[in-house]
């Protein structure tokens, strides 16, 4: 056992086991119910708005876009508009593609040795982590929007078509959604990714694990609360409603589980923020893909430059002629 | 990027991430309580106790239909010592048979809590057929 996961992991059990004994055993759920998810949004937005304000004022001197394909050249040469973009538009697609497809990952490869006696270096194409990230996002949305239907009233149609779709296999009672499982199967494959995988194990690190135990701890938890040790399901929406609406109340009959969900998913929130899941909002502003390679169309000025002094040689040479000409040096001017 | 930009995309974004609270401003929409008829006020005991009803019963009418279906189990002695009818609508003893009213009985909390049970894909209830 490698003590960078070791720690993340203890800390996920205890945060879990701080919740539920406190709900449980000392009867705080008003803290974990109310002060907590609180306290949770608000350092989700204030410290979002302040790390992407943060980066907007940093000034990007430089036009450094990756290019992954042949940049606007001479008519008879086919650019590639999306992977070397040079209009506003082309950034655009790319940028969209990135976002929603994750591009850059489907291009990973991996680089091993040849394994015959030539023991040559090859690179081949991994796709693997790709498809990991695909399935972890876009089942994390479909949870988190599916979970809209807590903290709206009445739940608006498109949640409903979300729902629908996701329990489009009608396979027990409860319906089993999808989504929640597909997220949870990626998030322990991104997991063991980590762990088995030598080369990324190496380059792994405790912030990388935390937010894969939290979110895997509450994936389980909700697992858990839908399937096995079911929750008054009135009782979760009275409460949600509660806090959506500013009259937050404890409702009777839901247990620590319940709470220990919200307690991790609100430490999920407030951590967003001070870490590296802040590349929700990072991707918006990664300049690698954010700019058009048009630095041979347009002057780009350095935004920090100022007047500088120059000196030329005419004011050099007015400055130093005579003792030039004593030294025997050819002038310009000669008085 | 601009920072005019930055800020346009970050204020939608909080907008956005603030959603539940503009949406339901105002309302103190407190659960609905499901109507008890006259008849299952009267008999006072139903399967389960009342939060494990709440909790449970999508999974014993699972448990129920698996029963009736595979093994023609047709009756179920609950905890309490009564004895019931494993059926949603067929029969006096039956869910139906007793909590009369869909609309007030299975559909409030059901709508509140966005529940599309597919119950009723197949089972009607008897008042739904003569509107």
């Amino acid at each position: 056992m490698k003590q960078k996961y070791m720690l993340p992991l203890t800390g996920v059990f205890l945060l879990f086991l701080l919740a539920y004994a406190g709900v449980e055993g000392a009867g705080m759920q008003w803290f974990f119910g109310i002060v907590v998810p609180y306290a949770a949004v608000l350092a989700f937005l204030a410290g979002f708005v302040y790390r992407v304000m943060g980066w907007a004022s940093s000034a990007v001197p430089f036009r450094i876009p990756t290019t992954c394909g042949q940049q606007k050249s001479l008519p008879w040469i086919k650019q590639n508009r999306i992977d070397n973009p040079d209009t506003t538009a082309g950034v655009f697609v790319r940028m969209v593609l990135e976002i929603f497809l994750f591009r850059s990952l489907f291009r990973n490869t991996k680089a091993a040795f040849n394994r015959n006696e030539k023991n040559k270096l090859t690179y081949s194409w991994e796709i693997f982590l790709w498809l990991g990230a695909l399935a972890f996002h876009y089942s994390f949305l479909t949870v988190l929007l599916r979970h809209l239907r807590f903290f709206l009233n009445p739940v608006p149609a498109c949640i409903k078509v979300v729902e629908y779709f996701d329990g489009i296999i009608q396979v027990g009672l409860p319906i089993v959604m999808l989504s929640g499982f597909l997220l949870l199967g990626a998030a322990l494959f991104l997991l063991a990714r980590r762990i088995f995988d030598e080369k990324v194990s190496y380059i792994s690190l405790a912030a990388d694990y935390f937010p894969l135990f939290l979110i895997i701890g509450i994936a389980v938890t909700g697992i858990f609360m839908r399937y096995f040790t079911k929750v008054d399901i009135l009782g979760v929406k009275t409460f949600t409603m509660g806090l959506a609406t500013f009259h937050p109340v404890i409702p009777e009959g839901v247990g620590g589980l319940f709470y220990a969900h919200i307690f991790m998913v609100s430490i999920l929130f407030a951590y967003i923020p001070v870490s590296k899941l802040m590349h929700m909002g990072g991707i918006f502003l990664s300049p690698t893909r954010n700019m058009a390679n048009n630095t041979r169309m347009k002057r780009h000025i350095n935004p920090w430059n100022y007047d500088v002094d120059i000196h030329t040689y005419e004011q050099y040479e007015d400055h130093f002629r005579d003792k030039m000409i004593d030294a025997g040096l050819p002038v310009d001017k000669k008085e | 990027m601009s920072k005019n930009a930055i800020i346009a995309g970050l204020a939608a974004f909080v907008i956005a991430a603030l959603f539940p609270i503009w949406f339901n401003f105002g309302g103190t929409d407190a659960a609905p309580e499901p109507e008890l008829s006259a008849k299952a006020k009267a008999a006072g005991k139903c399967v389960l106790d009342k939060y494990d009803m709440r909790a449970n019963h999508m999974s014993l009418l699972d448990e129920w239909r698996d029963g009736v279906v595979r093994d023609a189990d047709r009756k179920y002695d609950a905890a309490n010592g009564k004895q019931f009818q494993m059926s949603l609508s067929t029969g006096e003893d039956s869910c139906l048979g007793c909590h009369e009213d869909k609309e007030k009985f299975c559909d409030k909390c059901h709508t509140y809590a966005s529940v599309d049970p597919y119950c009723w894909e197949c089972h009607t209830t008897p008042k739904e057929i003569n509107q």
